[in-house]
């Protein structure tokens, strides 16, 4: 094992040739530059493509084009960025074209700021572009997992031919960890994809990507033929992780930054005698409904902690369907809440719920 | 008996949405001449556009993507940039290249993206009925401008091949029409020079073609095609304004 102390956006780029990614377009934007200028460095090397492009908007245009050409194509930007982008995500998955968004999320709305924040859980799980349509959202908590969920998402979007966002807030853009990236990867063999585009070279019929179909009946069919590759991935590739849950009392709710933040308050209240249990969303769609499910007896509640005003709460909610009480606190703008504020908050709450 | 004339190969079989004495089917009709001539539907990747070139896809007898409003350029220089050895070719109006997508071909243009576009104006929206594009002609009546287009509301109409033959990695630009035989033999000319400058690597191509919309601009096809000349020809002038071999 050989362990190399790693800024987070530079993690995810070197994860990202490692997964085979040979094409990058993107436009600069903090807190993500160093994942751009890392691609701009070091695709050369391995006979790759890296394109500053002139706005969002093209950028991910140039993805769906080099995404149709078969490529294996990354992208990244931060919170406005994203949002400039939406209308060629909604293409992507319309086309279902397999690429890798990385999102290094910032304080919003608007401009807002540069700092670190989980205000795009809804940018990123219920999408901004048009129609029905999803995308695979993975939330890391470290840069270990972000390196290894970027090494894995380029075989999980060709495998379902469908967008695949990185949601990684700007705390974990910009930190820096120890990272194993030595892990030996099988040569990744892609996969033929004979839908591409590559020119018939005299080889096949030709092959077209649309989006349009005018047919009332025929667009509904493209959407229960996307609908049943959604189902597919809901039963597939939801990935959470369970953290103290032998004798909880009370269940946390939380991911990415925040989800480490929220397993330090839970030590705190381990020395007061209060047993709080984790559910880290991995996957944030698929959202993992089934954690909230078989709960242990004993729980009396379950907090939402995010660094928003409560976006995923709602899917938390979804999932409790009605079954405990809910709670949420949220820091927001950039302001990322510490552990002995999250443990006095828990502590007051899980009082009121005994007491009650 | 021998045949002198046929549907070229370039094309598919598919019927056109095309409306009657509209020039889009011509300007078809000789980019497919120009990619079997030069044998390239093998090589070839298309992108079509939103508007009245819509269904290109279908119609190019190659491999062929739609784009969203705009993006065509991009998604060429995509496709470009992953398949250096093929030819890329974008088919946009002029509601798509002039006025959404102007940020993408101005870059492509300067980046000088080796694609080829075949930029169709007809000075006006076709597909979604008739409104006002960047190219529409001062005193133009549109739906959108029902009093004719004015300089103090709206601007001047924007001239594409000028402002791209002014960036430096432009390889070829060239205005034709498709109004006449003479024109269209002219304009497929120019599309084989795009084509082999693509081919060449010399940089970004781009062909204008100016073209007729009678169902918008309310006229009969052959009173259309005379507009073409005696309106549209005096503000948008035929000609090259680049041509990388001469190094104009």
């Amino acid at each position: 094992m050989t362990e190399k102390l790693m800024k987070g956006n530079e993690a995810l780029g070197v994860a990202a040739i490692i997964g085979g990614c040979r094409h990058y377009f993107g436009y600069p934007i903090t807190p993500q530059s160093e994942l751009m200028e890392c691609m701009a460095r070091e695709l050369d090397k391995v006979g790759g493509t890296f394109l500053q492009a002139e706005s969002e908007v093209a950028a991910i245009s140039m993805v769906y084009g080099a995404a149709a050409a078969g490529s294996r194509v990354l992208i990244s930007s931060s919170s406005p960025g994203i949002a400039l982008m939406q209308e060629g995500i909604s293409y992507l998955a319309a086309a279902q074209l397999p690429c890798v968004i990385v999102n290094v999320s910032r304080g919003g709305p608007g401009l807002g700021n540069i700092q670190p924040s989980q205000a795009d859980y809804y940018q990123n799980t219920k999408g901004g572009g048009n129609g029905d349509y999803r995308t695979i959202v993975y939330a890391p908590e470290s840069i270990q997992e972000a390196a290894d969920v970027m090494i894995k998402a380029f075989d999980i979007a060709d495998r379902y031919r469908n967008p695949v966002i990185i949601s990684a807030d700007g705390m974990l853009g910009q930190m820096m960890e120890p990272v194993d990236l030595m892990t030996p990867v099988k040569e990744k063999r892609m996969e033929c994809k004979s839908w591409a585009l590559t020119g018939t070279r005299r080889r096949r019929e030709k092959n077209i990507i649309t989006t349009l179909y005018l047919n009332a009946e025929e667009l509904e069919g493209k959407n229960k033929e996307l609908k049943k590759k959604y189902d597919l991935i809901e039963k597939n590739e939801t990935r959470y992780e369970l953290y103290n849950m032998k004798k909880p009392v009370f269940i946390v709710a939380a991911y990415g930054t925040m989800a480490r933040i929220v397993r330090s308050a839970i030590e705190i209240l381990k020395n007061e005698g209060i047993e709080v249990g984790l559910v880290r969303p991995i996957s944030l769609w698929p959202f993992p409904n089934k954690a909230f499910e078989g709960l242990p007896d004993g729980v009396k509640g379950i907090a939402g902690i995010e660094m928003s005003m409560g976006q995923m709460i709602d899917d938390v909610k979804i999932a409790n369907n009605g079954r405990l009480p809910v709670f949420f606190y949220g820091r927001t703008g950039g302001m990322v809440p510490t552990q002995v504020e999250i443990a006095k908050w828990l502590k007051c709450v899980i009082e009121g719920v005994e007491n009650n | 008996m021998k045949t002198i004339y046929s549907r070229t190969i370039g094309l598919t079989d598919r019927d056109t949405i095309f409306c009657p004495g509209c020039t889009h089917g011509i300007i078809h009709r000789i980019v497919g001449e120009v990619l079997e001539e030069m044998d390239l539907i093998e090589n070839a990747i298309g992108v079509s556009a939103v508007g009245c070139s819509v269904f290109a896809y279908d119609y190019f007898n190659c491999d062929m993507i739609g784009a969203a409003h705009g993006r065509a350029p991009a998604v060429a220089t995509g496709i470009k940039r992953v398949h250096p050895d093929s030819v890329v070719f974008t088919y946009q109006g002029d509601g798509d290249l002039a006025s959404i997508g102007t940020a993408e071909i101005v870059h492509a243009a300067a980046r000088g993206e080796k694609i080829t576009t075949i930029f169709v104006n007809n000075a006006i929206y076709g597909m979604t009925g008739g409104q006002m594009a960047p190219t529409t002609l001062i005193g133009q009546k549109t739906t959108t401008t029902p009093k004719g287009r004015t300089i103090e509301g709206c601007g001047s109409p924007i001239r594409i091949s000028e402002m791209l033959s002014t960036l430096e990695c432009v390889a070829f630009v060239e205005r034709v029409a498709a109004n006449s035989p003479g024109n269209i033999r002219r304009a497929k000319v120019a599309i084989k020079k795009a084509f082999e400058a693509q081919i060449k690597g010399a940089g970004f191509s781009i062909v204008e073609v100016l073209s007729s919309c009678p169902t918008n601009w309310e006229m009969k096809p052959e009173e259309a095609l005379k507009w073409i000349e005696s309106v549209m020809m005096p503000y948008y002038p035929l000609g090259n304004f680049r041509n990388w071999k001469e190094g104009v």
